[in-house]
């Protein structure tokens, strides 16, 4: 191997770091706050990444009338638990925000001409019709669980991630699709070409961590997570409903699966099951991280991106398998040098 | 009279089979000190957890008026100016007192009183051992400054009833004296209390009314001076003046 294409190994293995990063801080966050080891985190890549594909092609959001059938389902979930409380003057928000709104968005957009659109329209069009699903899975699958152990809320996500699959199939098809770059060509950087779209995608999810990091530091909703995260009775007492905060960070997951999938769309094929391996790699980097601590998943999932891009030149047919077992030694060390860090408290 | 602001009749918990609360009936009048007084294991922490809506609980529990028992949630009774002060204090520990203090401010924040800053003022002036301290992290405070960090960050959320779970609890008589000071002093601006204590003369000197709490039933209530001369309460609780003078 030459210089040459050490670095062209590099550059790959940032750019797809850069993506394990952003999905392994989206996996921590959800952990923390709500219990859930949240394995259909990768198929919101893939929801995101064909759905842009299918606007930037012009056809509707295939997704559109799944946001709408499940934004009915929580209408009705929502306004039944509205009734039982005695808390009937929430109904016509309940209902507008769940039933109503998804259904306006789809008239909406039926009107208007999404292949000539703008790409950043275009690309909000594709987010409008999935990050929606995270607070519906939210709500209709891990809410009325909330309470329950770590085990039975895997088991819920495992169960969430075939379906998310299966319908994957049912809206997108078998194909893959790609989009095109955000802008074509590429660069020369010293010894090494760039493209441009290695640059946005490094860029953006720079951006989005930081953008994160501030969102936890300085607000006071992002700090309301924090605070559920390191104590949920402490949290519950001053107000902070785990329901809101789960809703919050299955957004906020959400949100930043789908982009992912659309920064990288342009640079691999994506198909109606390919999240879940990337999802897998997110979450070695957020185990690297202990799933508690933010640099260091990201951290590791960059690592995770450099390893896999070596090995696929080593060893292509072994790829995958190396980058999983680099999940055992870490696993080893954790579970020798873990102290159990309980609540800290006076007594 | 003032007027009522909490009231509880027939309330009973249960854990599994075993009955932990039985028939209790309390009430709290606006601008109050209301103590519940009682020995280990009385079912005063679970009282308090049940009033929260924390614990599942039967009979009827009325807060300013409303029926909460399985209609309002934890977040709508803060929303509401119900707050607790648990035993454990739980506390944000690897959050700095400052982010504490500004969480206890949420539920006011989510309903659009944003006047939080000067809230933070207010309990500064309260407890200023928390404003030398607004940077540090919580889980390294001492256990009175917990305490105070315990009782500021509800202070934060404006409360109308505040319920203190054994704020007593592990601290140094000088800082008892302290935090029953400050209880006074939360009166005076009116706020109304519900104290629950084991150190039962030093709630019955501050309280305007106790309830005595043994094995999960109310045994004996009454005014606190009364109490604090009723022969029963005396012989069990108070003994003779000796071991639990310490905010005497």
């Amino acid at each position: 191997m030459d210089a040459a294409v050490a670095l062209l190994l590099a550059q790959d293995g940032i750019t797809n770091g850069a993506i394990y990063a952003l999905l392994s801080l989206a996996l921590v966050l959800v952990f923390a706050v709500t219990r859930v080891i949240y394995i259909p985190q990768g198929e919101f890549v893939a929801y995101g990444a064909l759905s842009m594909a299918a606007v930037n092609a012009g056809f509707l959001p295939p997704t559109m009338w799944l946001v709408v059938t499940l934004g009915i389902a929580v209408a009705i979930v929502d306004s039944v638990a509205a009734i039982r409380e005695g808390a009937k003057a929430r109904l016509p928000m309940v209902i507008f925000k769940n039933a109503v709104l998804p259904i306006l968005a789809v008239i909406v957009v039926r009107q208007l001409p999404l292949k000539d659109l703008a790409y950043v329209l275009q690309v909000l069009i594709a987010l409008a019709f999935v990050v929606p699903l995270g607070p519906q899975v939210y709500r209709l699958a891990f809410q009325p669980v909330a309470e329950a152990s770590v085990l039975l809320l895997l088991i819920v996500a495992v169960a969430v991630h075939f379906v998310m699959v299966g319908m994957g199939l049912y809206f997108f098809g078998a194909e893959g699709a790609r989009i095109p770059p955000f802008t074509d060509g590429g660069v020369t950087l010293g010894p090494a070409y760039v493209q441009y779209q290695t640059i946005w995608i490094v860029g953006i999810a720079a951006l989005l961590i930081a953008g994160l990091a501030l969102f936890f530091e300085h607000s006071i909703y992002g700090k309301a997570l924090r605070a559920t995260a390191i104590n949920r009775t402490g949290a519950r007492l001053m107000g902070i409903s785990a329901d809101l905060a789960g809703k919050l960070c299955f957004t906020l997951s959400a949100l930043v699966g789908a982009f992912s999938g659309i920064l990288i769309a342009p640079i691999t094929t994506i198909y109606y099951d390919t999240g879940f391996l990337v999802g897998l790699k997110g979450f070695v980097g957020a185990i690297i991280g202990g799933l508690v601590s933010y640099p260091l998943a990201a951290a590791g999932a960059v690592l995770v991106g450099l390893l896999e891009s070596y090995s696929s030149f080593y060893a292509s047919a072994y790829k995958e398998v190396i980058v999983f077992t680099l999940i055992i030694p870490v696993l080893l060390y954790q579970s020798l040098t873990t102290k159990h860090i309980d609540d800290e408290e006076d007594h | 009279m003032k007027p009522v602001i909490m009231e509880t009749s027939g309330l009973c918990v249960n854990y599994g089979r075993v009955e932990a609360i039985h028939n209790v009936n309390i009430r709290i009048r606006e601008g109050e000190i209301v103590t519940v007084i009682g020995p280990n294991g009385a079912g005063k922490t679970t009282l308090l957890s049940a009033l929260m809506g924390l614990l599942p609980a039967r009979g009827e529990v009325k807060y300013q008026g409303h029926s909460t028992l399985g209609a309002m949630s934890v977040d709508a009774l803060v929303a509401k100016g119900l707050v607790l002060v648990p035993e454990k204090r739980e506390l944000f520990g690897s959050m700095s007192v400052a982010d504490n203090l500004l969480l206890g401010a949420f539920a006011r924040h989510r309903r659009g009183d944003r006047d939080h800053a000067k809230t933070m003022d207010e309990v500064y002036a309260i407890f200023p051992r928390l404003a030398e301290r607004h940077k540090q992290e919580a889980g390294t405070l001492s256990g009175g400054e917990r305490q105070m960090l315990a009782m500021g960050r509800a202070l934060m959320a404006k409360p109308t009833l505040l319920m203190l779970d054994e704020p007593s609890l592990g601290l140094a008589p000088l800082i008892v004296k302290e935090i029953l000071r400050i209880v006074v002093q939360l009166k005076s601006m009116g706020v109304s209390i519900l104290l629950v204590e084991q150190n039962a003369r030093a709630a019955l000197q501050v309280a305007d009314y106790g309830y005595v709490l043994e094995n999960g039933s109310v045994a004996v209530e009454n005014e606190a001076k009364a109490l604090l001369h009723d022969p029963r309460v005396i012989e069990s609780y108070l003994g003779l003046g000796g071991s639990h003078s310490i905010a005497a």
